[in-house]
This record gives C-alpha cells, sequence and structure tokens, in this order.
C-alpha cells in the first residue's frame, strides 16, 4: 500500500512536471490542440510554424512538436494519429513513402501520392504550397570552372576523382545515391555520410567535393556553390506540401480548410529568401514564419522590412551570452531531462534487479535471457525511438519505454552475475549455518552484490542521460531539444546549449550515485 | 547428539564420492575423519547437515533419518567451521559471531557473541567491531569457531578448520580447541588431511579412501595396528610411526 501511494506520487509529480498531456494517449475530442509537426531540417521548422500560426490566426489552439526524427518517424507518427499536420514532399512520398515508380510530371506525383495516402492510410495531402525543392548536387565553383561541371552528366565523367559527403537519408534512399548511380553511372572516389549541419562547412572547407543539398537552401547563395542540372531529370519534383492526419479532417474540418490558404502561394523564390533568413542570418523561425505569412496576406499587421541594420554579433551572439539569456529555457529542459531519466532509470531497476535474481534461479535459462535483452541494446537509440510510435505514438511515453529497454542490460547483466558470482565461501557457510534461502538473498548475496549492481545501474544512468537527448526526434523534450534544431538549424550554439548541460548531467547524474553507493556501503 | 551415517553412497558425476560408508558418532565424541582431497571426508561431513543428499543409504541424527528433519532447523543446532572461516565480509565481528542466536531470535545476541568471543579468546571490546578483512587467519579462524558455538550447538562440524594457518598459530588453535572440547563436550567431526592433529584432537579415527572407510578405532589402535597398507604409509608419511606393517 505504502509503496504504491509513494509510486503514484512520483508519477504525479513527473507527470506535472513534464505536462501531463505528454502521458496520455490523445484520441480526437472537440477543441482539443492541432498538432503541428516538422521533420528535422530547418525548412520544414519554417512551414511547420506558418501552419501553426495561421491556424491560430484563425482560432485554433495549436500544440508545436517539430524536429520529428526523418520520414519514417513523421510520417509513422501522422498515420497513427500522433500528430495531425506536418509538411512532406511529394517526390518523398512518391518513392520513399509509398514506394511507387518514379515520375516526371508533378501533376502525375502529387495526384499519386494522394491518392496513395487516402487510400493506404487516410491522410491527406493538400495542394502543394507552390515551390519545388528537389536535390540540388552541388559543387565549389573553383571545383566546377577546373573540371567544366554544368550537369550531372558532367559530374559523372569526372566522379572517380571526387569525393562525397552526403547525407545519411540520400546515401540510403531510392530518389538517392543508389539511383544516381543507375541512371547517370555516377561513381565517386568516396562517400562519406556527413549531416545537413555539417556537409555545407565540410564542402566549403575542401573535406569533400560534392555534397547533397536542397534546391531552397540558404546557405547555397551564400558559399556561392554550383548546382548541377538534372540533364536526365532523375530526381521526381519534390512539392513542398501539407498532409493531414484522418483525425483533423473528422474533428476540424475547420483547419484543414484553413491550411490549404497557403496552397500555391509560397513560390521558389520566396522560400529560398526565407530559408536564408532562418538559416544564415539566423533570425527564429517563428519570427520569419509570421513575416512571411503578414506578406501573403494572410496574417493582420504589416511585415517589417528585414532590419538591414542588424550586424551578425547582435543577431550571433557568444555561447556565453547565448547560454546566460536562455537560461530559464534550458534549465527547465534539464529538469525534463532529469525527469525523463529518473522515471526510465526508476522503471529499468524496478525490472532488472528482480529479473536478475529470478535468473539466478534458472542459470541454465539465464544466459540466453540476458543476451536477449542485450539485443536492445545493439538497436540504435533512434531505430528503437522509431519502433515504439506504432506502439505509443509520439510525445513522453514512447520515450520513456524506450529508455527503460535501452536501461534493462547494464542492470540485468550486473545484478546476475553480482549475485551468482557472490563470495562463494560466504554464501555456502551462511546456508550450512541454517539461514534460509531468502535470507541468503536479503542478508548474504545482494549485499555483497550490491556494489556491481550498483556500478551496473551508474553505466545505465550515463547511458540514459545520453540517450535520451535523442527522444526529441519523437518530441519528448529535454536536452535533446536544442540539440535538433541546432543541427536543423546549423546553428553550433544551440547546439552545445543542449549538448554542454547533458554532458554535466551526465557527470552530475554518476557522481550522485556514486556518492549514494558509498553512503550504502559505508552504512552497511 | 549422534550421527550415523549407514551405507552412504553419493556421486558427482563419474566420480564416486562415498562407496557404501558406515560409522557411527556417539554422543559428546570427537571423530576426525582424515584422507587424501577426494576420499569423500568432506562429503561425509555436509551429509550430516544436509548441505549434501545422498544418492543411496541414510543419513541418522538422533534416531531420526536426516531427510525428515527440516535442514533448517537441522543446520541452526550444528555449528560449522568451514577451512577459511567463511565469515561474511560485510558484517562486523560481533554481528557475523551472533549470527545463529540472530536466525534464533534469541532476546540477547550480542551478550550470546560476546560470550563466544571470549570462549575462543578473543576480547568482545577489542574485536567485535573488526571487519572480518582486517583480522589474522587465527583470529579468522578463532571467530568462525565462536560463531559455530555461539548458539550452544550439540553438534560441531569442522572442515579442516586449521589447515590454511601456519605451524604456531595452528598449535595455538589446536590448544584452544582441545580445551573448549573438555569444557564443552559437544560432539565433533573434524575434517583433516593432517593424522597428527587427528591424533592430538579426536577420540577415534575414521581414515578415509576413494569414498570406503579404511579404518575407525581410537588413535592408540590405529597406531598400534593399521588394519591397511594404506594407513601405514598415512602413519609413515605423518612421521607418527616408522614401523613397516606387520603380515
Amino acid at each position: 500500500m505504502h509503496r504504491n501511494a509513494a509510486r503514484a506520487l512520483v508519477l504525479a509529480w513527473a507527470a506535472h512536471l513534464m505536462g501531463a498531456e505528454g502521458l496520455s494517449a490523445q484520441g480526437p475530442d472537440a477543441g482539443r490542440p492541432v498538432i503541428v509537426a516538422s521533420k528535422p531540417f530547418g525548412e520544414s521548422y519554417l512551414l511547420a510554424e506558418m501552419f501553426a500560426q495561421i491556424l491560430e490566426a484563425r482560432g485554433f489552439q495549436v500544440d508545436r512538436r517539430p524536429g520529428l526524427g526523418a520520414t519514417e518517424i513523421a510520417y509513422g507518427a501522422l498515420r497513427s494519429g500522433a500528430i495531425d499536420v506536418y509538411p512532406e514532399y511529394t517526390g518523398t512520398g512518391l518513392i520513399t513513402i509509398y514506394h511507387l515508380p518514379p515520375a516526371a510530371d508533378p501533376t502525375v506525383v502529387f495526384s499519386r501520392v494522394a491518392i496513395a495516402g487516402h487510400e493506404r492510410d487516410g491522410v491527406r495531402w493538400l495542394p502543394p504550397l507552390g515551390f519545388d525543392n528537389t536535390y540540388a548536387i552541388a559543387v565549389r565553383r573553383t571545383t566546377a570552372d577546373s573540371l567544366h561541371l554544368a550537369t550531372l552528366s558532367d559530374l559523372a565523367r569526372v566522379g572517380p576523382r571526387l569525393r562525397g559527403g552526403l547525407t545519411p537519408d540520400f546515401i540510403g534512399r531510392p530518389d538517392g545515391l543508389p539511383g544516381l548511380e543507375r541512371a547517370y553511372g555516377l561513381r565517386l572516389a568516396s562517400v562519406r555520410a556527413l549531416l545537413p549541419a555539417v556537409k555545407y562547412q565540410a564542402l566549403v572547407a575542401g573535406a569533400v567535393d560534392v555534397i547533397d543539398g536542397y534546391s531552397t537552401d540558404g546557405l547555397i547563395a551564400r558559399y556561392d556553390l554550383v548546382v548541377l542540372a538534372d540533364d536526365r531529370h532523375f530526381f521526381p519534383p519534390y512539392e513542398a506540401a501539407a498532409v493531414v492526419g484522418r483525425d483533423l479532417q473528422k474533428s476540424e474540418p475547420g483547419a484543414v480548410l484553413a491550411l490549404t490558404d497557403l496552397s500555391g502561394r509560397v513560390d521558389g523564390g520566396r522560400m529560398r529568401m526565407l530559408n536564408r533568413r532562418v538559416e544564415v542570418e539566423g533570425e527564429p523561425a517563428a519570427l520569419v514564419a509570421r513575416d512571411a505569412l503578414r506578406d501573403l496576406g494572410l496574417l493582420a499587421g504589416q511585415a517589417p522590412r528585414p532590419d538591414t541594420t542588424h550586424n551578425e554579433r547582435e543577431r550571433r551572439p557568444s555561447l556565453l551570452t547565448y547560454l546566460i539569456a536562455d537560461r530559464g529555457h534550458i534549465a527547465a529542459l534539464t529538469a525534463r531531462h532529469l525527469v525523463l531519466v529518473a522515471v526510465s532509470l526508476g522503471a529499468a531497476i524496478a525490472l532488472a534487479v528482480p529479473l536478475g535474481l529470478a535468473l539466478t534461479r534458472v542459470p541454465a535459462q539465464a544466459e540466453a535471457v540476458i543476451r536477449a535483452v542485450g539485443i536492445v541494446q545493439t538497436l540504435p537509440g533512434i531505430a528503437l525511438i522509431a519502433f515504439m510510435i506504432p506502439l505509443f505514438g509520439i510525445g513522453v511515453k514512447p520515450a520513456l519505454v524506450a529508455l527503460v529497454l535501452y536501461s534493462l542490460y547494464p542492470i540485468l547483466r550486473n545484478t546476475y552475475t553480482g549475485v551468482r558470482d557472490a563470495d562463494p565461501s560466504a554464501v555456502d557457510t551462511a546456508y550450512a549455518l541454517g539461514m534460509t534461502r531468502g535470507q541468503v538473498l536479503a542478508y548474504v548475496r545482494l549485499p555483497l552484490a550490491a556494489a556491481v549492481i550498483m556500478a551496473g545501474i551508474r553505466t545505465a544512468a550515463v547511458i540514459d542521460v545520453g540517450t535520451a537527448t535523442l527522444a526529441a526526434f519523437i518530441g519528448a523534450g529535454g536536452l535533446g531539444d536544442p540539440i535538433v534544431s541546432g543541427l536543423a538549424l546549423s546553428d553550433t550554439r544551440m547546439i552545445l546549449s543542449g549538448a554542454i548541460p547533458a554532458a554535466l548531467l551526465a557527470v552530475l547524474v554518476d557522481g550522485s550515485l556514486a556518492v549514494l553507493e558509498h553512503a550504502m556501503a559505508t552504512h552497511s | 547428539m549422534t550421527l550415523v551415517a549407514e551405507d552412504a553412497s553419493k556421486r558427482y558425476g563419474d566420480v564416486t564420492a562415498l562407496d557404501h560408508i558406515s560409522l557411527a558418532v556417539d554422543d559428546g565424541e570427537c571423530v576426525a575423519l582424515v584422507g587424501e582431497s577426494g576420499s569423500g571426508k568432506t562429503t561425509l561431513l555436509r551429509s550430516f547437515n544436509r548441505m549434501v543428499d545422498l544418492d543411496g543409504g541414510r543419513i541418522v541424527i538422533d534416531g531420526r533419518p536426516v531427510t525428515a528433519w527440516d535442514p533448517v532447523v537441522l543446520r541452526r543446532r550444528m555449528g560449522y567451521v568451514p577451512q577459511d572461516g567463511g565469515l561474511l565480509p560485510h558484517w562486523r565481528v560481533r554481528r557475523n559471531v551472533a549470527l545463529v542466536p540472530w536466525l534464533l531470535q534469541d532476546h540477547d545476541p550480542e551478550a550470546r557473541a560476546n560470550a563466544a568471543l571470549l570462549l575462543v579468546g578473543l576480547d568482545p571490546e577489542t574485536f567485535g567491531a573488526r571487519w572480518p578483512r582486517a583480522l589474522s587467519g587465527g583470529q579468522r579462524q578463532r571467530v568462525a569457531m565462536a560463531r559455530a558455538l555461539a548458539a550452544k550447538p550439540a553438534v560441531m562440524l569442522l572442515d579442516e578448520p586449521f589447515g590454511a594457518l601456519d605451524a604456531i598459530t595452528r598449535a595455538d588453535l589446536q590448544s584452544a580447541f582441545a580445551r573448549l572440547r573438555q569444557e564443552l563436550r559437544v560432539t565433533c567431526v573434524l575434517v583433516t588431511h593432517d593424522l597428527r592433529e587427528a591424533i592430538t584432537l579426536a577420540d577415534r579415527i575414521a581414515v578415509l579412501r576413494r569414498g570406503r572407510v579404511e579404518q575407525v578405532a581410537d588413535a592408540a589402535t590405529v597406531l598400534a595396528t593399521p588394519s591397511t597398507q594404506y594407513v601405514a604409509e598415512l602413519l609413515e608419511r605423518a612421521g607418527v610411526r616408522n614401523t613397516p606393517l606387520a603380515s
């Protein structure tokens, strides 16, 4: 009774800190907020922000979940009803989501994905926003000049002399590198996987010679790069569009209607300009989105001209200034991160320690069970988190489940080994003097294994602090939020404002557990 | 308390530990089980407190088959001293010694522990609060013996209790043990590979070899008339007899 009450209290406290909405699966109620999500890169953030503001202007409540993993996670969340709308690209829908044959005509591509989305998953592709953000295979101007490169066919000619720095996404998807290799016979000297946040710097610094970008990226113009023409029309059109989930269509048709106000209104030139303000000038996405909507006459008020008197230093203050200015927000994220770690670690201890003890009774099966749990550990964190979406949606719940699964192995392994190997002579003598099995466990095996179990818990805790940053990919918040956003927006300060507290937190958590362990050792 | 083994047999896989052994230990008597490693002496000792269950034959304790005893109840009535002491490393000396009285829900286990420490010649004030790791080998074995005695058991089972000690310490502990035996008249089974020790401390000696009893007799009889070649060799090697077997 007592223990249950304490547990309920802890859970209630956790729910309070996290915002209770994260813990309960959402169903379609009247008047619920519209959940607007994005994928983790700048343009997607910006479009989602525009969706959110246009909905708010029409009187809808909005819950923002930016930076969801990648295509699989964002679309999976939409299909399962965990989010209501996010911006996607028709070519990505065609090839990556629905696995349909490629096509060159934008109208054909849109109608195919619209039909496939409706028939397979009940989602609705709203008419495209008005610009095509296709892949842009880019090289430095000096490279283009010296090797006379203007098209992808030219690139295929000299490919073996060039090093590629491509996003992991592009390396894997059929409308990415594998398709280019087939269509153009392209062979590069080497291919290195680079995250969007670093690929432009890598190209400019000469570490690689070819990168994949998006045609609307603000950085292409900034670094004076040459985009090679797709002369064989390999890439399908990638028209940006809002994709709306099944629930919202039923419960809030007005919201869907409001979102169509953007259809056909954003052309390529405007999008490049907006992306440039976010990615190059470092302006907040919310501000840029507001200006864009005002410019389009979709929001009341006059869009101010970008203030040219602002200099770079004012927009991008030093890391320290940034951290100090943002300390309230960072503290809140840290607290939430700590709760994610504490709750998942507590649950993992509650599961793994009894399981480890039980396994010492069946040593023949123990290794198999522990190895099976260990397999979870070999899954990349982001993959494990992605697996949780169909089961638990997005938000705190799937993140906690994934973190618990991730923490089990070190605690389980150490509990089993520690209890099994506890000073055999002491254990034998304890039995020989008339201790019962339970007494031997409670007074001999467990206390003697305590240090080893504690080492497992500390390992799990440190892994947990790190893995919890991935929770941001499914909208669970924590210190991963600024890391994911910073990676998407190429903002190093923002990345560090999450990474530095996370590293300090890992040290702090390990240190506190060490103190606890010492206290336990001296107490017994 | 009387301990009887009747036709006791035990195998571990292909290895025969006990091969139809019969032996009786009278109340208040001290019997030494002597033999080399693998002779079965430890297995026989541990069958008396049901730390080992037999494959064949039976053990009878105070007229009752050992299988009719609750092992936990039985073991709390039998002191046990292993070769390395078997002290719980995370408990201080006093708590270690108080273990069995505490298990038996004695009203003052610490007082029992202090009395037992005095009995084995250790000052409870000095040693009670020490950690086992801070003890010398001889002190550790004294503490183990105090722990075995603290609840005033009817039987003491000792498995090479002095085997890991240097010669001087061993002699000290042996005389302490002999004195305790005189005072307490407790039934003892003492496993040892040292025939000299058996002769000094035990009322009777059982020589074991490959799971069988070679000879059971008092020390004088074993010395005077070793019943087999093996026993004679054992006596010679121990340096307690140098006349060859008369046969």
